[in-house]
């Protein structure tokens, strides 16, 4: 497969025509999904709304925090479409309000109005709206059609037609510097009602001719007691402010359209004449729950009162607008919400803790009303539930929010398991040991026994009936361990296991108290390689702002939490650091360095204690403060105490350190060096503790700024190169692999995205062939670097990675489309010449070209883009070909990746007739013909 | 095939160090010409201390002096003294329990003379006792600098580097220290090569555009093309001749 050496027109186009023909390799069209899935999100709900313009329709409509607006099939809860807006406040959503087949959206904090067609997701229209911050808005209906949409901003309020999104006016709210306006009201009038407040003094309502904004009346409501009209007040009945005031414990009403100086009528909670006694709960504030059903009318006189966390009322506001009278009495009950269907309202509550309800009632055909109940869960699970109380679906939102994820292979199969245990184990004497086998034996027996009992039992059954999905009790390892288990840690503090062939979510744990700030690193301990220990991940949560931390040891396959008590840890954590010593179980030693910097590790038995006091002297760590620049060494001593060896300082006024990376642990390396043109070797420099810096200026003027990249020795402390990438910023990705290092960063004079690599080579004569120490490599190394222009900017950035290392590397590149790119090593290689020789052209090089290409056949993920990709992650498989990747963001894909094609297995479509057949007949002329000849022998020797 | 190789590989070679030298020098002038400070350098002295000791507690001595001077080409040396015969002996302890010998120098810039040059902190640096005493006090202290000409590391390696456990007698030997001092700047990465490509595009644009003009088809293919209209018309006149029979023949 090499480019022949000997061409007749050694034209270098030529080189790189051959050399993409080699590499490219795309999915055919039979082999889609076949390898790969992918899940969307949508993260977590902030607004829900149930299609309700026509009876048999079964859509939602979602708002999140993620910036989508998204619906689902209510029956399924498949995505039926979304649309994915700018991350950060540029695109929050801040309101979502529906009205018949338009959902009405201000984003952006009041700086569009957007209407969507909610049948096909399409965008109606958008309208810019003036500056100023949002409050509110509501539909406006005159004589029972809705035409309107009000928003309410800081100091205006605008009206807009829903038709076309023209604004029919806009007028400044007078006084708006002192009073805070928070609420609009329509009751279907032909006026709209501003509220606003001035805290502890007085109400304002101010009505709006619908007509041409002119000020109908103003009125102003002394209301010492009052603060937000946001958070204590609702509209119910026939125009009805209702507030509660949490300090005197009453209720206030006051009817909106009064005509002549209005005032609150109070109604105090201890002295009403309801049964029960309305008792707040000690430091509880009072919260109001209404309903409007329909923009044209004006809202229910039934109202909630919230007493407690766990305390509701159900009231009614008599047709005197003065007094109230209970319905029902709710306790426990967290959560409650009104729907309406025609007529009929109605009211639900929910009892177990959760965060958001959102009912839907529809009448049957039976005209009996039924209803529908979409809850929102604190672990960002979205549960929709019907009237039996029968959960139809579930949505693991968090998955929207992935942080960090590890691949853990999946266990043997208890036969096998119990095999490789008996080997596993030290001997332990001739006796137990033949008990040992005999023991095994019997398992073995029974474990065959049983499934000569599946399948007679199985075969009775009819056939449709049989099973074959993807459960926890038969989860094992297949052939080629291509199917894993993702451990999958998410921002709320949900960890998912999930089968990597399927993508089918096997367990789920909800770890509760964890910060929204916090930071998760996950670890594995003890891989599944160890029976019949159980394989263990340890999940270390540490909150950034005290960097006290706490650590969750749990069990990859089944996510059952372990019962070995992880050790307390009273002072910040600074570094963590997973040892290759192994305890009596085991179990890979993690050791954690405090901000005394003194160690503590984890397990910490006798015999761990004992192996770190015998090799303290050669564990050495790093630790990185970027905020002072500072690199610095330690070494452990016997005590585990520990002390300082080196110490770099990168002065902040010049530069800060933004990322540092070093090798990943599992990586492999298979050839020591580069085989040149003339048949010597060039070495590469493979140094395991090498760390990649990188910095940027602080100077951020295009002409000054510039990236610094720093290899230093996590050992020595000694700063192997040095390079200072001029005119460019960030944000930098950089991968950090083998012998190389390739960033990627911002060129801010040619203004545009380049890649570059340097790679590390010892030369043509290795220092010292058996074994590598940061401690005695005297001569620095050659760096080589290049650099290439990139047609496109980068989200992330990683490597493949396969067992052994013999598979040529890929770099696998995150685009803010959500293609993901697996662009060949190749390509990034210092010792692309710039003019070709016949030394390259034997090697294999490419000859130098500044720029990148992007070829689509290069996107492993063909049309299924990953949405804000955040990670990849690469694991190998059990074959070298093979790298298994997952992308995660927003949505998570999973597939497989060949980086020199797939040479070790033979292909789907391989004749294994055709070649059978050939070998049998073979055979059989073999035989035949060896018959005859024997036949003819005899003859010959009669004769 | 195999003699010739092997020249290439020495010249594939040469041009990266040169290129890796010529980064260097360029990137010294580079970062120097932004100062505009540069004339009244005189050089300036900084301590090089070192600690090695039994027990691993560092109580850091001078060694020596760093005569620092920055300007357009920075330069080290180091003035040191012998080591006297108790630092031998502790040596030679600390080398035997498998310690370590650490040196620091203070955080420096080599450029800005008027604001305070020293901040505070050290740089810190170790190598192991064994090796420093093994390789007969033979070391290579390399200072590091970033772009404004702030010290940001220093390191030191002796070499030979391993820990043999060889036994050295000759007390001669750990008396002075035979030093080699560098100081480097940071290298600058390169950018795209844009310009030489296009200039190669072009060489090879024209040696290919001369000889392969584009010949019409027919100037191309006359010679066959001729000959089949000849026969063509051969055989349509065999055709005149001999009847409808000859006709299928001559498709």
């Amino acid at each position: 497969m090499k480019p022949p050496a000997k061409m007749s027109k050694p034209t270098s186009l030529f080189v790189i025509f051959f050399s993409l023909f080699i590499m490219s390799e795309a999915v055919f069209e039979d082999q889609v999904g076949k390898f790969d899935w992918r899940q969307q999100y949508v993260g977590k709900t902030l607004f829900a709304h149930f299609d309700s313009h026509s009876q048999s329709s079964n859509k939602l409509f979602l708002a999140t925090d993620k910036n989508i607006f998204a619906s689902f099939n209510s029956r399924t809860g498949d995505l039926l479409w979304r649309h994915v807006d700018k991350v950060g406040p540029e695109g929050t959503i801040d309101i979502l309000v529906l009205h018949g087949q338009d959902a009405l959206m201000v984003v952006g904090g009041g700086r569009l109005l957007r209407s969507w067609d909610t049948n096909m997701g399409g965008l109606n229209w958008e309208a810019v709206l003036d500056t100023g911050s949002f409050q509110a808005a509501c539909f406006v209906a005159i004589q029972d059609t809705v035409k309107h949409v009000a928003v309410l901003k800081k100091a205006a309020i605008s009206l807009h037609y829903l038709t076309n999104g023209h604004q029919k006016w806009v007028e400044n709210l007078p006084d708006s510097d002192t009073v805070q306006y928070q609420a609009v009201y329509s009751g279907g009038e032909v006026e709209v009602y501003v509220l606003g407040v001035v805290p502890n003094s007085h109400l304002t309502i101010i009505a709006y001719s619908l007509e041409d904004g002119e000020i109908i009346k103003q009125r102003s409501v002394e209301a010492p007691w009052l603060s937000s009209v946001e958070s204590s007040c609702v509209v119910i009945g026939q125009g009805v402010l209702m507030c509660v005031d949490p300090a005197t414990l009453a209720l206030y009403t006051l009817p909106i359209q009064a005509e002549e100086a209005p005032q609150f009528n109070q109604i105090l909670l201890q002295v009403t004449p309801v049964q029960p006694r309305l008792e707040v709960s000690l430091g509880f504030q009072p919260v109001l729950v209404s309903s409007q059903p329909h923009p044209a009318r004006s809202p229910i006189s039934e109202f909630f009162l919230q007493l407690g966390p766990d305390h509701h009322v159900l009231l009614q506001l008599n047709a005197d607008g003065y007094t109230i009278a209970a319905l029902r009495d709710f306790q426990p009950a967290f959560l409650v919400s009104f729907a309406t269907t025609g007529e009929k309202t109605v009211a639900v509550v929910m009892t177990p803790k959760n965060e958001t309800l959102y009912v839907h009632a529809f009448l049957k055909k039976d005209d009996s009303v039924d209803y529908r109940v979409l809850v929102q869960t604190q672990d960002h699970a979205l549960t929709f539930i019907q009237q039996p109380g029968r959960v139809v679906w579930t949505r693991e939102e968090a998955l929207a929010d992935v942080v960090t994820m590890e691949m853990v292979d999946l266990p043997l199969t208890g036969t096998q398991a119990e095999l490789e245990g008996e080997f596993g184990k030290k001997a332990d004497g001739l006796f137990p040991m033949v008990l040992k086998r005999l023991s095994s034996q019997v398992i073995l027996l029974q474990a065959w026994l049983a499934h000569l009992w599946k399948l007679f039992y199985e075969a009775r059954k009819p056939h449709g009936q049989v099973k074959n999905e993807v459960t926890i009790e038969t989860l094992s390892r297949d052939e080629f361990n291509l199917q894993k288990m993702m451990v999958m840690v998410t921002a709320s503090g949900k960890l998912f296991g999930i089968d990597s062939k399927s993508g089918s979510i096997l367990w789920k744990h909800y770890l509760e108290n964890v910060q929204p700030n916090a930071v998760f690193k996950l670890i594995v301990q003890r891989t599944t390689a160890h029976f019949p220990h159980p394989p263990q991940c340890t999940l270390l949560i540490k909150d950034k702002d005290t960097g006290l931390a706490s650590l969750h040891v749990f069990n990859p396959i089944f996510g059952r939490k372990s019962h070995i008590a992880p050790p307390a840890l009273p002072r910040p954590i600074l570094q963590s650091l997973l040892l290759p010593v192994i305890d009596q179980d085991y179990a890979k030693v993690l050791l954690l360095v405090d901000d005394q910097y003194k160690v503590t590790a984890f397990p910490s038995t006798k015999n761990v204690l004992q192996q770190l006091q015998e090799m303290a002297s050669s564990i050495f760590f790093y630790l990185i403060r970027s905020d002072q620049g500072n690199l610095s060494g330690f070494r452990l001593r016997k005590d585990l105490s520990t002390e300082r060896i080196w110490e770099v300082v990168l002065p902040t006024e010049v530069q800060k350190i933004v990322a540092v990376n070093g090798k990943r642990p599992n990586e492999h390396v298979h050839s020591q060096g580069r085989v040149m043109g003339d048949r010597s070797v060039l070495y590469k420099y493979l140094n395991p503790n090498l760390l990649a810096v990188v910095t940027e200026s602080t100077d951020a003027h295009p002409e000054r700024a510039f990236v610094g990249v720093f290899l230093v020795d996590g050992v020595t402390g000694r700063i192997i190169h040095e390079a200072v990438q001029r005119k460019a910023r960030g944000p930098v990705h950089f991968v950090h692999s083998e012998n190389w290092v390739v960033y990627e960063y911002w060129n801010t004079k040619s203004r545009r995205n380049e890649f570059s690599v340097l790679e590390l080579f010892e030369g043509t004569e290795l220092y010292n062939s058996t074994v590598f120490s940061s401690l005695d490599r005297p001569h620095l190394p050659q760096v080589l670097q290049q650099t290439y222009i990139f047609p496109s900017p980068i989200t992330t950035m990683e490597a493949t990675l396969t067992e052994k290392g013999i598979t040529s590397r890929h770099l696998l590149v995150g685009l803010p489309s959500g293609a993901i790119l697996s662009l060949p090593k190749m390509f990034l290689d210092p010792r692309r010449p710039e003019v070709v020789t016949e030394h390259s052209r034997e090697e294999n090089l490419i000859p130098y070209a500044p720029e990148m290409p992007i070829r689509t056949e290069w996107f492993i993920n063909y049309n299924q883009t990953v949405a804000r990709v955040k990670g990849i992650y690469t694991a190998p498989s059990g074959l070298e070909s093979t790298c298994l990747v997952v992308a995660y963001g927003l949505d998570i894909y999973q597939t497989r990746v060949y980086p020199s094609k797939q040479f070790d297995v033979l292909k789907d479509d391989y004749d294994y007739v055709l070649i059978s057949s050939v070998l049998f007949a073979l055979f059989f002329a073999t035989m035949i013909s060896k018959r005859l000849a024997q036949v003819k022998l005899l003859n010959r020797a009669w004769r | 095939m195999a003699s010739v190789p092997r020249l290439c590989l020495l010249l594939s070679i040469i041009p990266t160090i040169l290129i890796l030298c010529a980064d260097f020098a360029c990137c010294n002038t580079g970062r120097k010409t932004g100062d505009g400070l540069d004339t009244d350098f005189s050089g300036f002295s900084v301590p090089l201390e070192h600690s090695f000791e039994v027990d691993d507690v560092s109580r850091f001595r001078m060694r020596g002096a760093l005569q620092l001077r920055g300007g357009r080409e920075t330069s080290v040396s180091l003035s040191q003294s012998q080591l006297s015969e108790e630092d031998r002996n502790t040596l030679k302890e600390v080398a035997a329990v498998d310690g370590l010998y650490k040196i620091r120098v203070p955080r420096v810039s080599l450029t800005d003379r008027q604001t305070e040059r020293q901040m505070d902190g050290y740089l810190t640096a170790f190598v192991r006792a064994c090796s420093l005493v093994e390789s007969h006090l033979s070391d290579v202290i390399t200072l590091h600098t970033d772009v404004s000409g702030y010290l940001i590391g220093v390191s030191i390696v002796t070499i030979p580097g391993a820990c043999r456990g060889t036994e050295v007698e000759d007390e001669v030997d750990l008396e002075a220290f035979n030093t080699t001092l560098t100081i480097i700047p940071p290298t600058n990465a390169p950018q795209p090569e844009t310009a030489l490509f296009i200039e190669r595009m072009d060489i090879e644009h024209e040696k290919r555009g001369k000889p392969q003009e584009q010949k019409s088809f027919f100037a191309k293919y006359w010679m066959y093309i001729v000959p089949l209209v000849l026969f063509l018309m051969m055989s349509g006149a065999q055709d005149q001749s001999g009847g409808g029979a000859a006709n299928g023949g001559g498709r």
